[in-house]
């Protein structure tokens, strides 16, 4: 019997939230299936199994909160006969957790074969899969009805029906078989709420924090709600108010509590990552200009002659030098831990989504370094939808070897980043602009980004970082090999 | 083919809900900037173009999207374009 524990999703997690089982006693999960649902101070994500074997029980209930090791679930390995712990029960031996309806970029969910298959895909070639589904493709799952609810829907659907306020009963199925699929209920959500201007952003972010929009005023054109609103809803109580504001007519205290304290504990635990980086690791910087010519005009070429879906965007071309250059110079590709460092297996590039509720996270593209080019914009555009709307995998939010933090679109030029423990180092990209270069002797106007390292110093000396910044620009000179 | 005005002006409308489902037209002019107006980042960018090419058969290029700044300036971009 194997024990299924609270993993550790992160350097700066200590505990964690089950928030919902995705299996139930009896369920046959395989190694790298999503098996729970787990909030941490960061973000919520699909915890996957390290096992192979039947479920035999679920030792935490959802909704507690227990500390990183704490043991969720047993898990029985079947080399033997497979054991019915619940006496007569038998086990619902062709259920499938939703994995095969998964899309899957990730490397470390078990599922080698595919992992193997990307890496053979022709590098600027077709990918050798079909793109990733969208999130609504995800649901329904094949579930076993449970609850006294007679409805059919999967976990998730219930999940998310269940925070929007809307009764399945009253829902018209659409999925196979009448299964009340997630698209569903969003519909039924959206028509249950009034009316309402908001930017996306707004409603993203409203959405991370748990923020009721019916509850923002808005200061935007007539009275649309914009982010920085939802920000100050959410927020502001907090900074301006330290008590309890008895008199405010506040007529959803609690979710309002809710998501503040959301907001807060996101800070701290970005507080005590960033703070613990700054203590333990002497980081030291480089910087280079990279000329982008070559890569901008091989970039606008392929988008040219490319299918729509297989548009790039500059970030596609930054994100794969980086890795590229992380597997030319691996000693920058891994961890810092009890005092030596660790090559990572496989480059699993880390990418800096900012939520932009003062909250970030770092998910990892998974063999970055394989994926040609669309595929690794079709995982990335995945990547940040889920970071942002969706749940990321716990293999995904603990994997990474190397991160990368892309601030082009916020207008800056240079970031020099906090590397992300145990990690050794932090690569930075700016936004592409046009500036005066000498070349061969003459002054041109030419599209330059800023590539920044910032490492670890007790894992690698400058020589070492140097030589990564050289890769990253010798690669951006010759964007068809990427 | 050809594409009216008003049917440009549809299909950018259209295009814009699909990322933005919810976009408010009525609080949107015609010379706005929609992609501050409505907090558009490069990704959401980039899924407009994808689903306004697709829908006029106009192909839009990367060099293309100083003129899909406003309502009015992609409607005319479709227009000439298609013509």
């Amino acid at each position: 019997m194997a024990e299924f524990t609270m993993p550790s999703l992160g350097a700066d997690m200590d505990e964690g939230t089950l928030l919902e089982w995705l299996v139930e006693p009896g369920d046959l999960v395989r190694k790298g299936d999503p098996v729970a649902v787990v909030e941490t101070a960061k973000s919520t994500i699909e915890v996957e199994c390290f096992e192979t074997g039947t479920l035999a029980e679920l030792l935490v209930e959802p909704g507690t909160t227990v500390p990183v090791g704490t043991p969720l679930a047993l898990i029985g390995v079947p080399a033997r006969k497979p054991e019915h712990p619940a006496g007569e029960e038998k086990p619902h031996t062709t259920r499938e957790p939703r994995k095969a309806t998964q899309p899957e970029v990730s490397g470390r969910t078990g599922d080698a074969a595919k992992r193997r298959a990307a890496r053979r895909a022709p590098k600027n070639g077709r990918p050798a899969e079909p793109p990733p589904l969208p999130p609504d493709a995800t649901v329904p799952v094949p579930t076993t009805a449970r609850q006294d609810v007679h409805t059919e829907a999967g976990p998730l659907v219930r999940h998310l029906a269940e925070q929007s306020g809307v009764d399945l009963e009253t829902l018209h199925g659409s999925g196979p078989g009448g299964r009340v699929t997630r698209t569903d209920v969003e519909e039924a959500a959206a028509a249950r709420r009034p009316r309402l201007r908001a930017t996306p952003l707004a409603r993203r972010l409203a959405a991370e924090m748990g923020v009721d929009l019916a509850m923002v005023r808005g200061t935007g054109k007539d009275s649309a709600i914009r982010a920085a609103d939802v920000r100050h809803g959410a927020l502001g109580p907090a900074a301006e108010a330290p008590s309890p504001h008895v008199g405010a007519p506040t007529e959803r205290p609690s979710a309002e509590r809710l998501s503040r304290d959301r907001g807060i504990a996101m800070r701290r635990a970005i507080a005590g990552l960033v703070s613990r980086a700054n203590r333990d690791i002497p980081h030291y910087y480089l910087s280079t200009t990279v000329d982008m010519a070559a890569a901008m005009e091989w970039l606008h070429e392929h988008n040219r002659r490319s299918p729509l879906g297989e548009r790039l965007l500059p970030a596609a071309l930054l994100l794969k030098a980086a890795a590229l250059a992380a597997r030319d110079v691996p000693e920058l590709n891994g961890s810092w831990t009890d005092d030596h460092f660790t090559a990572g297996e496989g480059v699993h590039l880390g990418v800096a989504v900012s939520l932009r509720g003062g909250g970030l996270v770092a998910p990892a593209l998974h063999h970055a370094d394989t994926l040609a080019l669309p595929q690794l914009m079709t995982a990335l555009k995945d990547l940040v939808t889920r970071a942002r709307t969706g749940r990321l995998r716990g293999s995904e939010v603990s994997d990474a070897t190397i991160t990368v933090t892309n601030l082009g679109d916020q207008g800056v030029e240079t970031v020099f980043g906090v590397i992300y423990p145990p990690q050794v180092a932090l690569v930075g990209f700016g936004r592409v602009v046009d500036r005066p270069c000498a070349v061969d002797g003459m002054l041109g106007v030419r599209p330059v980004v800023t590539a920044t390292l910032s490492a670890d110093h007790r894992a690698t000396d400058g020589a070492v970082g140097a030589r990564y910044l050289t890769a990253v620009t010798h690669l951006l000179q010759n964007p068809e090999q990427l | 083919m050809n594409i009216n005005r008003t049917d440009a002006l549809d299909m950018v409308r259209e295009a814009i809900s699909r990322v933005v489902p919810d976009a408010d037209f009525a609080a949107l002019g015609p010379d706005d900037a929609f992609r501050d107006a409505l907090e558009m980042d490069s990704l959401d960018f980039l899924s407009f173009v994808e689903v306004l090419s697709e829908r006029s058969g106009v192909r839009i290029e990367d060099e293309d999207a100083s003129r899909l700044t406003t309502l009015a300036g992609s409607a005319d971009f479709l227009v000439a374009r298609a013509g």
